[in-house]
Formats: structure tokens, C-alpha cells, sequence
């Protein structure tokens, strides 16, 4: 096994090259206009670095061949899942970056065992506990999104106990294997406890809580990659892990800011424990509702607009109607904008990917911080979908269980009109004052119709 | 070794504050393209599990063949499915320009 010295130096250099191509691909990705520049600096670096690793002297070739090109032909329909199914295409990538990892780690263990240094093992013990748990955790994140699973919070008591208690064991057996690598044993332990531990830490996990928790994972992933790159002593795999933890971890924190959540308050506390409370309170209060006539009549009598959308148009698949009567609207000279919340949807950003998919530009596609000034001089906030986001009660009521959340001000808007199913309560299963005040019309039925009756009133869209 | 592995760890922490650095600045309208591509990216370990697939091993080879195979197979969909989509997604954004209708 005696390594060309030469050629060696050729891997090392097209590592280095990939290295940085990875941190100019995040680099470009900051503004719309360099973004797909990245996107190819991002290729280019990883089709160097697996050339650059297949000139290692003496692989065969036969079954990373096979694994290459089974592995394409599974990645093809991934990327091209529909954008609506975007978070969870997300969360299942999560879950086969972790698999890789949590695979290759497994197979390090028993290929140097009893012969593993102490530190070598403290990093591949936390490869594998990070990357089991991210797999099995995204798994289940990726079936709730997909609604194979039930996306309600299930909580029960002694859960929080239950969960730490296993991470704590896991931890404590990687420690023993520390002081002796040479129980094998033991090993499997320390992964198969993780996979348990990431079902059960994302069952107390509602749909809502859902953009925090993909970025977690994406940050968990990140982080079990850097430790199989201290695993394999490889600078590149640290690189691209530490990127990608970082990207997760910012994300994470985002979130929940957005949502006035501590991290451990998010895996910890379910919302489902508050909503007991809430229920009992809930009397039918008079509410004002519209017609689509009515609606249309409003709007197009209207400067401003500010269109407030969440989930459930992303569920109703109202983006492209959205997309009319953005045009419709334009058309007759209103200022159309639209006010997107960090947490609106199921992962970061969703909302923006829906919109920019019907062609709206992004320059109309405002974040909260940059829209919130406008909604006083705004004569319509049309809400799509959206709920927890826009409830005033996070700014006034300190018993509201989401108090303190920073929302999207549309009640300061001279109209507010929601476009909502029923009366029900939104996710967190938390009251909504915005639906009971005087300037608010309630715009009771499917978005997508909805939105496409308002259409045809204002005398647009192609059906 | 123990030299490396310091070196390793000075690596690690200058690249977490280089990835603090440039991720702050994407802005939040492209949080789901840098959700993808940032997957994508990470995928690199599949440099990792090609060495343990390839490489010959004295004992054990029938393990390192099939955990390398499958974590080929896992990590080369996420670069495949990763960079195709978030290049399709990137695709949709425009800006407003002035041959809008």
C-alpha cells in the first residue's frame, strides 16, 4: 500500500481547490443575482473532490461505481420533487447525510478496533450519536411534513426525563468506550440509542415548531460530518461540515427568535401542554365576513397592499391565484407587496421559494423587519393562510402563550382581510384577537378558490 | 498524530467563524436554497465513504464494502438532489425588471 508521492500532492491540491469553491458557493449565495454562481462554484469544487479522491492508489472501484451511479439515479427525483415539497425533501436529506456519516463511522470503529486512541474515539462516538439521531430524527420530521405521520405534538408525562435519560446513557456508554475501545460490544449501543432517541425526540414536535427543527438537524448533521472528518483526518470534511453546521445553527437561532423560543423550549415544551387552557375560553364571538365581490371591491379601490401569506396557502397550492391577482392588482396601479414572517411555513425561507415559483419577483417579497414600517400607510393586509404570525395578542396579552413573538403588525393596516377555512384556531390552537376587530373582514374558504373568485371579480386571470 | 489532530481543531473553529461570517450575510429570502445547498455541499463525505469502500482491508472488508456502498449511495443523492434543486430554485427568482406586463 505504498502511496505515490506525487499523486498525493494532486489530491491534496484539488481538496484545497474544493475547499475554497465550497466557501465562495455560500459566499455568492447572499444575493439572488450571484446565487447561481454558487450553486455551480458549489459543483465544480465537489466534482474535484470526488475526482481528486477516486486517483487514491489502490481503490477498487467496482462498488463505489455502483454506489455512484445507484445514488445519482435516487438524487434525480429528489431534485425535482414539486417546491410545495420542499421542507420535506429537506428533512430527508438531513436524514441521508446522516446515514452516510452514521455508515461510515460504524465501519471506522470495527475496522480499528481495539487500537482507537481516546480522542479518536470521543470524536467518533459523537459522529455517531449525532449522526444517528439526525438520521432516524429526520426521518421522522421528513414523515410528519409528508403527513404519513400525525403532525399534532404528542407529549406524555416524564417525556423530557424519558429523553435526556437515553441521550445520557448513550453518552456515558461512549465514555466508557473511551476509556476501553476494546469493548465492541458496547458499540452498538452507542448508535442504536441515538436512533431511538430521534423518534422520540421529534414525536413532541408540531408542524409549527417544524423550521426550528429542520434547521437543528441540518445543523446536527453538519457538525456529525466535521467529526467524521477528525475521524478520517481530512481538512475538506471538516471545512464543508463546519459550513454547514454553522448555516443550521444560524438558521436555528433565527427561528426561533422569530418565534420568542429557546431552543430547549422548542424540543423540550411542546405547545401542545398550553393548549388545554386556551380551549375552554374559546365562545363564538361576531366576526365580519366578505364575499369575493366585496372583497375585489376593496382591493382594487386600494394603493397598498400587503399580502400576508403562511402555510395555508402552501396547503391550499393558492400560490400560483396569488400570482393573478398580484397581476391583476399591479395592473390597475396598487402597490402590491408581500410581508413574509421567518417561521411562516415549514422551513426557512418557504414561503419565498412558493412565490418566487409563480414568478413573483423578489424584490416585491418583503421580510418582516422591512415591512412592518409599511402597514400603517397600507389600506389592505390580505391574509393568506397565515395565523400565530399576524396575532396581535404576542404584542399585548402577556398571558397569550406566544406572547412576546414578533409578528407581522397587519392590524395597524387600515383594512385587514384574512382568507381562512373556519374559525378554528390556528396551530398552536391559540385565539386570535385580529379576527374580532371592526376594520377586519373575514374571508371564509378554500385560499385558492378564494383568492381565484377575487380574481375573476377584478377581471383578471386566464381560466 | 496528536499535532494533526490540533491542527484539525484549528481548522474546524476557523471555519465555523468563516461560515458564521459569510451565512449571516445570505439574506432570508434564500434560507431554503442555502437549507439545500449547504446539504449538498456536506455531502462531501462521500470522499469519505469512497476511501472505506475502495481501499483494501485485511479484515472486516465485507462490512467496510456494504456500510461504504450504501453511504455512496446515500451521500451521492444528496450532491444529485441537492444541486439540482436548489439550482431550479434559484432559477424562479427574478426581479421585477421593466418588461413586466
Amino acid at each position: 500500500m505504498t502511496n505515490l508521492p506525487a499523486m498525493e500532492h494532486v489530491i491534496e491540491v484539488t481538496y484545497l481547490i474544493a475547499t475554497a469553491l465550497f466557501i465562495l458557493a455560500l459566499k455568492w449565495l447572499s444575493s439572488p443575482k450571484t446565487a447561481r454562481r454558487g450553486v455551480f462554484a458549489g459543483e465544480l469544487g465537489m466534482l474535484l473532490a470526488i475526482a481528486g479522491t477516486l486517483l487514491h492508489h489502490g481503490l477498487e472501484y467496482k462498488w463505489i461505481a455502483i454506489g455512484l451511479v445507484l445514488g445519482s439515479i435516487i438524487g434525480v427525483p429528489l431534485g425535482e420533487v414539486a417546491m410545495t415539497a420542499v421542507p420535506q425533501r429537506t428533512a430527508l436529506s438531513h436524514a441521508c447525510g446522516a446515514l452516510c456519516v452514521t455508515l461510515v463511522g460504524t465501519a471506522e470503529f470495527y475496522l480499528r478496533a481495539p487500537n482507537v486512541p481516546p480522542f479518536l474515539m470521543g470524536v467518533l462516538s459523537m459522529e455517531v450519536i449525532l449522526g444517528a439521531l439526525t438520521f432516524t430524527g429526520s426521518l421522522m420530521a421528513a414523515g410528519k411534513l409528508q403527513e404519513v405521520l400525525p403532525q399534532r405534538p404528542i407529549t406524555y408525562k416524564g417525556q423530557n426525563f424519558v429523553n435526556l435519560g437515553l441521550l445520557g446513557v448513550a453518552i456515558i456508554i461512549a465514555g466508557v468506550l473511551v476509556a476501553h475501545p476494546d469493548k465492541t460490544h458496547l458499540f452498538p449501543l452507542i448508535v442504536g440509542i441515538p436512533l431511538v432517541f430521534g423518534v422520540m425526540m421529534i414525536i413532541p414536535i408540531g408542524g409549527a415548531d417544524m423550521p426550528t427543527v429542520i434547521s437543528l438537524l441540518n445543523s446536527y448533521a453538519g457538525l456529525s460530518a466535521a467529526a467524521m472528518g477528525f475521524v478520517l483526518d481530512s481538512k475538506l470534511l471538516i471545512i464543508a461540515g463546519a459550513l454547514d453546521g454553522a448555516s443550521g445553527f444560524i438558521l436555528s437561532v433565527n427561528m426561533s427568535k422569530a418565534m420568542n423560543r429557546s431552543f430547549s423550549n422548542v424540543l423540550f415544551g411542546a405547545f401542545g401542554q398550553e393548549q388545554t387552557a386556551v380551549a375552554g375560553a374559546k365562545e363564538a364571538r361576531p366576526v365580519r365576513s366578505a364575499t369575493p365581490e366585496e372583497a375585489a371591491g376593496i382591493l382594487s379601490a386600494a394603493n397598498k397592499v400587503v399580502i400576508v401569506p403562511g402555510y395555508g396557502m402552501a396547503v391550499a397550492q393558492a400560490q400560483h391565484k396569488v400570482r393573478e391577482l398580484y397581476d391583476a392588482l399591479t395592473k390597475r396601479g396598487v402597490d402590491v407587496k408581500f410581508g413574509i414572517h421567518p417561521v411562516a411555513g415549514r422551513m426557512p425561507g418557504h414561503m419565498n421559494v412558493l412565490l418566487a415559483e409563480a414568478d413573483i419577483p423578489y424584490d416585491k417579497l418583503l421580510d418582516m423587519e422591512d415591512i412592518n414600517g409599511d402597514f400603517p400607510q397600507t389600506d389592505v393586509a390580505l391574509i393568506i393562510g397565515a395565523n400565530d404570525v399576524t396575532n396581535p395578542a404576542a404584542r399585548t396579552d402577556q398571558s397569550s402563550p406566544i406572547f412576546g413573538m414578533p409578528i407581522l403588525d397587519v392590524d395597524k393596516a387600515r383594512t385587514v382581510m384574512v382568507i381562512k377555512r373556519s374559525m378554528g384556531a390556528g396551530f398552536a390552537g391559540i385565539e386570535n384577537p385580529l379576527y374580532y376587530m371592526d376594520k377586519t373582514l373575514m374571508l371564509f374558504g378554500d385560499a385558492k378558490n378564494f383568492v381565484g373568485a377575487i380574481v375573476r371579480e377584478l377581471g383578471g386571470g386566464h381560466e | 498524530m496528536k499535532l494533526d489532530l490540533l491542527t484539525s481543531l484549528y481548522v474546524f473553529m476557523l471555519a465555523a467563524f468563516i461560515g458564521f461570517e459569510v451565512i449571516r450575510r445570505v439574506s432570508p429570502l434564500l434560507h431554503t436554497p442555502l437549507m439545500s445547498l449547504t446539504n449538498a455541499l456536506d455531502a462531501i463525505a462521500v470522499v469519505g465513504a469512497i476511501i472505506l469502500t475502495g481501499e483494501f482491508h485485511a479484515h472486516g472488508a465485507t462490512l467496510a464494502k456494504v456500510l461504504g456502498t450504501i453511504a455512496i449511495v446515500a451521500a451521492t443523492s444528496n450532491i444529485v438532489g441537492g444541486f439540482l434543486i436548489t439550482d431550479r430554485m434559484l432559477r424562479m427568482f427574478k426581479a421585477s425588471g421593466p418588461k413586466k406586463p
